[in-house]
């Protein structure tokens, strides 16, 4: 069979194409129609960036902004808790040795991701109506910390993994301690993982909104949430212009964490 | 320097110190989600309060609720009640094929992916993975606003003259299971696409040495080989399409309820049967638990 490349399968191409359009095609038509002057939501009639304006000056200004820096605020506070948390984590599970409890340890930390999300709300909200905590912003926070762990975990462990041992153990040889191996030697070489893991957390939590919903209580909105409430009453133009510029706030995330996770990424590994 | 040789050998410069390390996360997920969701199972033995919440006597009257149908009063002989069994099989039957079309748009544009140079390599994952990265939310209401009845596709379509009166898609089966295909796209393609960038395409070669054809190659050699990539992401696809609430809820409208939306009614919407909504909810982690434990069951097979 001469000629014969094991790699190229006709049509794949093809498939690979319409899984893309069909990837972006609605986020692009929604983006186009955000710049719609009309306030139809059918009917192109000219291009104008009055939907953007009144995102940020029109009836529900007010809304959007308490609920955009509820998101935020949120989202860094519970990716910062969560990259910690999973740093720590991943030093004990991929540098702490073999140990009895390891996929035990494994399983516990993955358990977020593994629990569907529905069922996390279910649980988290009757939890927090059991002890009596009050539902609202830190209610909220707290359960984004919790569901944000694995995703900050997976990216920071797969990059420790990554590592020699023979880093730490010089600075060790060198008189280091712990702390200092991990400090000066090893957390630099983790950076670009431990900054994917941030990042990740960070878009997640800024992403929910099941969980979000049922543990919220009443008042209190973030984007997603508040998005959600507009659309339930049909969707609008100016939805439309927030969306948009969520959706380049998202692309404009993971291209930073691409650019960055590709960074120094072959240089400390064996 | 032994350890960094062999390249998987164990390190262990922080053992000593492991238990602290891992302490923080063992008890933030333990407290605020290990508990709770154990709690769950303790909800669905309880009496419902009305308007929410619970009362605390035990009682099997959600799971009842759950399988039979005791007429208005709950004095009638006992019928079986096929309203959430048929929302449970729905679930099923939608998120199995939303995994199986994933699975045939996913594998070929993953295996065309991993084929490319290096450098292309990367471009492609990265238009693959921008979507998963756009908030879920937006991207179920984009899909809503693209196929509504007098949305832009059906606009195009009118405009080619392809259809003459409006597509109904939105409301539909078919329309939940677009927003599902289109919310975890994503997950099938990233594993198959690290098991086919670590396959080895001399035994293809080989193949063909033999006179296989290209699609017995694929069939005898490939797939075996790749199958526990195409393993991991038909679980990744299916367990989330299984609790889905949003694709359901915005673009199944009232007549195509999931398990997701059955969920929520319970606790944010009229029904208020807390009880109800932990069973379900249990109902649903078991099944997903199985998944997970035939998953787990087979990997260690392999490995073995």
């Amino acid at each position: 069979m001469r000629g014969f490349d094991p790699r190229n399968y006709t049509g794949f191409l093809t498939v690979t194409l319409v899984c893309l359009f069909i990837l972006y095609a609605p986020l692009i038509v929604v983006a186009v129609y955000s710049f719609n002057d009309s306030v139809s939501i059918t009917r192109f009639t000219g291009v104008s960036l009055r939907w953007y304006a009144d995102v940020f000056t029109g009836l529900e200004a007010a809304k959007f902004r308490a609920a955009a820096a509820n998101s935020f605020s949120i989202a860094i506070m519970a990716a910062m808790a969560a990259t910690a948390i999973a740093t720590a984590a991943a030093v004990g599970m991929v540098r702490g040795g073999n140990f009895r409890g390891k996929p035990a340890s494994f399983a516990l930390i993955s358990m977020p991701i593994m629990v569907p999300e529905i069922v996390t709300a279910v649980a988290t909200l009757i939890f927090f109506s059991t002890i009596g905590f009050a539902l609202g912003y830190l209610s909220i926070l707290v359960a984004h910390i919790v569901f944000c762990i694995p995703f900050a975990y997976l990216p920071i462990a797969a990059r420790l993994q990554g590592i020699e041992a023979s880093f730490e153990e010089a600075a060790q040889d060198l008189y280091a301690n712990r702390w200092r191996a991990f400090r000066y030697v090893l957390a630099p070489i983790m950076a670009p993982g431990i900054f994917s893991g941030f990042l990740l957390a960070f878009i997640i939590s800024l992403d929910d909104f099941i969980i979000t919903n049922f543990v919220k209580g009443a008042g209190v909105e973030t984007l997603p949430t508040a998005i959600f409430g507009a659309v339930k009453q049909g969707i609008k133009p100016n939805i439309m212009a927030l969306s948009t510029l969520l959706l380049l706030f998202s692309i404009l995330i993971v291209t930073l964490s691409y650019l960055i996770g590709r960074s120094g990424n072959e240089k400390y590994q064996n | 320097m032994a350890a960094g040789i062999g390249g998987r050998t164990v390190s262990s410069a922080f053992a000593p110190i492991r238990l602290w390390l891992l302490l923080p996360s063992w008890v933030v997920i333990g407290f605020f989600l290990l508990i709770p969701v154990l709690l769950i199972l303790v909800y669905s033995f309880l009496t419902k309060e009305f308007r929410g919440g619970v009362i605390w006597d035990f009682t099997l009257a959600a799971y009842d609720q759950f399988l039979f149908d005791r007429g208005l009063f709950g004095d009638d002989p006992p019928t079986i009640q096929w309203t959430y069994i048929t929302i449970f099989v729905r679930s099923i039957l939608q998120a199995a094929v939303a995994t199986v079309l994933c699975l045939l748009i996913g594998f070929p544009t993953a295996w065309y992916i991993a084929t490319r140079a290096a450098r292309m390599r990367s471009i492609w994952l990265f238009l693959v993975t921008v979507p998963y990265w756009v908030n879920l939310l937006i991207r179920t209401v984009s899909m809503k606003f693209l196929i509504r009845e007098n949305g832009p596709l059906n606009e195009f379509l009118l405009a080619l003259g392809i259809i003459d009166s409006p597509l109904e898609i939105i409301n539909t089966d078919i329309a939940v299971q677009l927003g599902l295909f289109y919310s975890y796209l994503p997950f099938m393609v990233l594993p198959i696409y690290a098991a086919v960038e670590r396959y080895n395409f001399a035994l293809s070669e080989a193949g063909a040495d033999l006179y296989a054809g290209r699609w017995t190659i694929m069939r005898e050699i490939v797939l075996p080989v790749v199958k526990p990539g195409i393993i991991a992401g038909c679980i990744l696809v299916f367990v989330p399409s299984l609790g889905a609430f949003l694709a359901p809820d915005l673009l199944g409208g009232a007549k195509n309820f999931m398990i997701g939306s059955l969920i929520e009614e319970q606790f944010k919407g009229q029904a208020g049967n807390w009880p109800f909504g932990a069973a379900s909810s249990m109902i649903l982690l078991s099944m997903v638990l199985v998944v997970l434990f035939f998953y787990a069951r087979g990997q260690a097979r392999e490995q073995v």
